[in-house]
């Protein structure tokens, strides 16, 4: 198993899983368009972009490209808009 | 053959085209658009779209101050994207700092707000500039636009002035020499009018007698990156690289879309004719802007690209009547500066082709100059 962090909130998967497939277990909401449409995974395998998440501080990396790691720092778009809603 | 009579037949719906036709349609003119691409394809669409007096020519200063109050006027136009996101000019050491004083006095006396910034507000407020450099100076009330889309509303808001756009459709004779007033289409469509000429870089195409030259430029841009970057930044040996006369150059200029992402440039070769990138050239421009601006490495680059600055022989435009010629007027040659000036240009032009008085003195752009 490896345990990481989506938008802080604590994520197991199996080992050799995909930063995506921990994603999908907390949000749908993998990032926002630049018209702040919510985008998720389409292709899997790394050709749409869609998938793009900060991973520990990095912007626009490949969630489903990504093997996850322990400790992993995940942030989405929609986690960091809710973080900073009014 | 009849032919269809205007007051007012533009040639090229670039930036400078469309500002000069929907200057004249919203005077009642009937206009007339000829333009073979898409609106503002051409060098207004590789454009940055930065909003920027450059002090160092008094008359080409009058003219984008003239210019900045009419842009004032869009700043709330959703087709001009416009970001006041202000000019940061970047001094590496006390040496490239020493003109500061003198260009705040020249904008100060142009009405253009600027400040010294010092070392400590300089990382204020850009954290992510390289450490070591000296300081800058601000023009905060400075912008950004998308010169395309702002090109297409003017052709559009034309239009709907009465202005006719012949789209896909190039100039291939003017009678003007000739002494009539007819433009051929090169569908065999015969207009005739008055004629004003701002096909830019094309301008040697149908006036050969003014000197013209095409300085490639490359530019490149970011995914979105939002917090990285608040200021259009420059280094302040912009001008050196924009007025020097070598072949080839680079500086350091990136700014800040709207969206996040990160317009980075800037590069000058007078050389190079074909519209490649070219990869060196490309790495060239980049390791000036990290020597700025480390951080900006790590970021993903979605696209690169060339455009082509139309450049007169002093760098300033021609503006005004073309010498010999029978109603034949040209707006043309703003260099890196068109997007800027575009709208003072057609203000300008607009005066002189009605016969009254331009707000400013319209002898530093006459196209007489160079014909001798």
């Amino acid at each position: 198993m490896s345990v990481l962090y989506v938008n802080g909130q604590r994520v197991e998967v199996p080992a050799g899983a995909s930063v995506a497939a921990a994603i999908a277990q907390v949000t749908a909401d993998f990032r926002r368009s630049v018209s702040g449409e919510s985008r998720a995974p389409l292709c899997g395998m790394g050709i749409c972009f869609e998938c793009r998440v900060s991973i520990d501080g990095v912007a626009h990396r490949r969630s489903c490209m990504t093997p996850a790691e322990d400790g992993m720092q995940v942030q989405t778009d929609s986690g960091r808009l809710d973080r900073h809603a009014p | 053959m009849s032919s269809r009579c205007y007051d007012l037949i533009v040639i090229g719906a670039g930036i400078i085209g469309t500002s000069c036709a929907d200057a004249a349609a919203a005077e009642g003119l009937r206009v007339a658009i000829v333009e073979p691409g898409p609106i503002g394809g051409g060098s207004t669409a590789a454009a940055m779209g930065h909003l920027v007096a450059m002090d160092d020519d008094p008359a080409e200063l009058a003219l984008t101050r003239y210019s900045l109050h009419e842009w004032e006027l869009f700043a709330s136009l959703p087709e001009a994207e416009f970001s006041r996101c202000g000019t940061l000019w970047v001094a590496r050491n006390e040496a490239e700092a020493r003109v500061i004083p003198a260009r705040i006095a020249r904008l100060g006396a142009a009405k253009v707000e600027a400040h010294a910034i010092d070392t400590q507000n300089l990382y204020e407020l850009e954290p992510a500039l390289a450490p070591g450099l000296y300081g800058g100076l601000l023009v905060p009330r400075e912008a950004v636009v998308y010169p395309p889309r702002m090109a297409l509303y003017l052709a559009q808001r034309a239009q709907s002035n009465g202005a006719t756009l012949y789209a896909g459709r190039s100039a291939s004779k003017l009678g003007h020499a000739a002494g009539t007033d007819q433009v051929l289409l090169d569908d065999g469509t015969q207009l005739s009018g008055p004629t004003l000429v701002a096909t830019g870089c094309a301008l040697p195409t149908l006036l050969p007698q003014l000197p013209m030259r095409a300085r490639k430029g490359h530019l490149l841009i970011t995914e979105r990156y939002p917090g990285v970057l608040h200021h259009q930044l420059l280094e302040l040996g912009y001008a050196d690289s924009a007025h020097g006369d070598a072949d080839s150059s680079v500086a350091f200029n990136v700014q800040p879309r709207p969206t996040g992402q990160i317009l980075i440039g800037s590069s000058r070769e007078f050389s190079a004719t074909d519209s490649a990138v070219s990869p060196a050239m490309v790495r060239r421009m980049l390791e000036r802007a990290f020597d700025f601006m480390p951080s900006l490495r790590q970021l993903q680059a979605l696209r690169t690209w060339t455009g082509f600055r139309p450049t007169t022989p002093d760098g300033r435009p021609y503006l005004g009547a073309v010498p010999g010629q029978n109603k034949l007027w040209v707006a043309a040659g703003h260099e890196g500066l068109g997007v800027t000036t575009a709208l003072g240009s057609a203000r300008l032009m607009l005066d002189l082709l009605l016969g009254r008085t331009p707000a400013i003195d319209p002898a530093p752009y006459a196209p007489s100059r160079v014909i001798a």
